[in-house]
């Protein structure tokens, strides 16, 4: 026998908007799907396409290990110096972008020049930087430091608009200048989150610095496109192993840097 | 004179020794890879004094932008952008999510599986945007599918990276007791787990999906599709006028998805 007249009730039923929602979105991802011609006989040949691609990778090459060094090295630098300036330029831009110290007048433009630097991708930059200043590591390095001003200057700025004010008035109450407001005030507040955020954005300069190259400006990414180019392929993988080794590297570095300064 | 007690002479210091010397290894560390970095690479001055010259006249010539341009020749483009966006989100997120719950080692305690977990979030996300995209241009031929798949793979270390400390840092009582009443790992996971990291799941979806947003512009660099092809093809040509209507295509579009982002995320999380 069955329970005739009873119908499973479900408490937590989406309202009607939500569920349209939900519809809208999976016809708008059905739509875009059949933009991209994903066929069946199109995924067979790239399987074999790729296992020829992975076939003619192994085993890495380490041959002209010369010159990936040489690039391993242009990347590694470029990154350093883009961060070092990326730090040092949104120092002062994050504290005139905070709206609790600054008034509206100068947190304006401060902030739409922050999200300009945010909004191209470091490669767009550095393809107008390549053009501006020609080809090499300078046009890399201001790529990835306009990406790192960007990033850091908007983190910096949500930190310190976030601190506590008490501070702030006693420093001031004792009739300290307005750098020793922000030496003695500010700075002890947010010193352990921007050292987070730096360490962080130097591993995306690690990251970025290896990709700039495939335009022209400077790092081991040039030699990677170029390998690719003449299909060394087994050159590309030993490329690939040593960046990733190099982020790996990179990553624990941060984690050490950031346990000597947590209190 | 009484004696003073040994211990009252002592000076107090914030830091130990060896933390002080930690910090100040640090420190050394750090002035002396800008320090060598910045004298060993190899700048051409002559370059650096003429860009304030050359960036005015780029601008120059950007200027009147090429409206005419977008509805010819970057619209359609653009909407293979988006869709490359969101569809890599999609893709992102199916991968990244299951390969994130293996990294949590609370949820799965295997260390073999979390560090192999681990690997692949690393390994993933060390490998950029371009150059998955040069590896999938060589498999699928040139076009969307190729950009797709790119921004997706990429993404699997970030959203993996994201979901797995969520997880970790799940409450352990609702956990304790479905285990207790003899639920089956899949109840674990979906009313264990999920209901305490959904609202990261939709933070990470959202986050990643504005991220993907802009890496898909630059994907037709390396023939990948989306609005990159036509900025490639426009500065190559050096036609200026119209790569500044691109660039403030890209512009607008990036600071729309960031409203759009910011106002959902308002609403639901």
């Amino acid at each position: 026998m069955t329970l005739a007249g009873f119908t499973a009730i479900r408490p937590f039923r989406a309202p009607w908007h939500v569920r349209v929602g939900w519809l809208a979105l999976f016809i708008y991802l059905a739509y875009a799907t059949s933009h991209l011609e994903l066929t069946w006989p199109r995924f067979l040949q790239g399987i074999g396409n790729g296992a020829t691609f992975i076939g003619r990778m192994l085993p890495p090459n380490f041959e002209r290990w010369e010159l990936l060094l040489k690039g391993m090295a242009e990347s590694l630098e470029m990154a350093i110096v883009a961060s070092f300036l990326g730090i040092v330029l949104s120092l002062p831009l994050s504290v005139l972008a905070a709206r609790n110290l600054m008034p509206a007048v100068v947190t304006w433009p401060v902030r739409m020049l922050i999200m300009l630097c945010r909004s191209f991708h470091p490669v767009i930059v550095a393809i107008i930087f390549v053009k501006a200043v020609g080809f090499g590591a300078l046009a890399g390095i201001a790529a990835l430091t306009v990406a790192s001003v960007g990033f850091l200057g908007k983190l910096f700025t949500e930190a310190i608009e976030e601190i506590s004010l008490k501070q702030i008035e006693a420093v001031r109450a004792t009739g300290a200048s307005f750098m020793n407001t922000i030496v003695f005030g500010v700075i002890p507040q947010v010193m352990f989150r921007f050292i987070g955020f730096s360490a962080y954005e130097t591993d995306a300069n690690l990251r970025n610095s290896t990709m700039v190259g495939i335009v022209g400006a400077g790092g081991i990414g040039g030699t990677l496109f170029a390998a690719f180019q003449r299909f060394d392929y087994d050159f590309v993988f030993a490329i690939l192993l040593a960046i990733i080794a190099l982020i790996m590297v990179g990553e624990v570095l941060q984690i050490q840097i950031k346990r000597v300064f947590k209190q | 004179m009484s004696a003073v007690h040994p211990a009252t002479l002592r000076e107090w210091h914030r830091f130990t020794p060896a933390e002080r010397l930690a910090r100040y290894a640090v420190y050394f560390f750090l002035v002396a890879a800008v320090v060598i970095s910045a004298e060993s690479i190899e700048i051409i001055p002559e370059f650096l004094y003429d860009a304030p010259e050359q960036f005015a006249d780029m601008f120059h010539r950007m200027w009147p932008v090429a409206w005419g341009f977008y509805p010819e020749g970057v619209h359609e483009v653009l909407i293979e952008t988006l869709d490359i966006a969101a569809l890599s989100t999609v893709f992102g997120l199916l991968m990244g999510i299951p390969v994130g719950f293996l990294a949590a080692r609370n949820a799965v305690p295997v260390p073999f599986l979390n560090y192999l977990a681990r690997f692949i979030l690393v390994s993933t996300r060390s490998v950029s945007t371009l150059l998955w995209a040069l590896f999938f241009v060589a498999v699928f031929g040139p076009g969307a599918l190729a950009g797709t798949c790119a921004i997706a793979f990429h993404s699997i270390g970030f959203i993996g990276k994201l979901f797995s400390e969520a997880v970790e840092d799940a409450n352990k009582g609702p956990i304790e007791a479905l285990t207790a009443a003899g639920a089956s790992p899949m109840s674990l996971i979906l009313y264990g787990y999920w209901p305490q990291v959904k609202p990261t799941f939709w933070a990470i979806a959202l986050f990643r999906w504005d991220i993907n947003v802009r890496e898909s512009a630059v994907l037709g660099f390396v023939g990948a599709g989306g609005i990159g092809m036509a900025l490639d093809t426009a500065i190559n040509l050096f036609q200026w006028d119209r790569v500044a209507t691109i660039l403030v295509t890209v512009f607008v579009v990036v600071i729309i998805a960031e409203v759009v982002v910011t106002q959902i995320r308002k609403r639901i999380i």
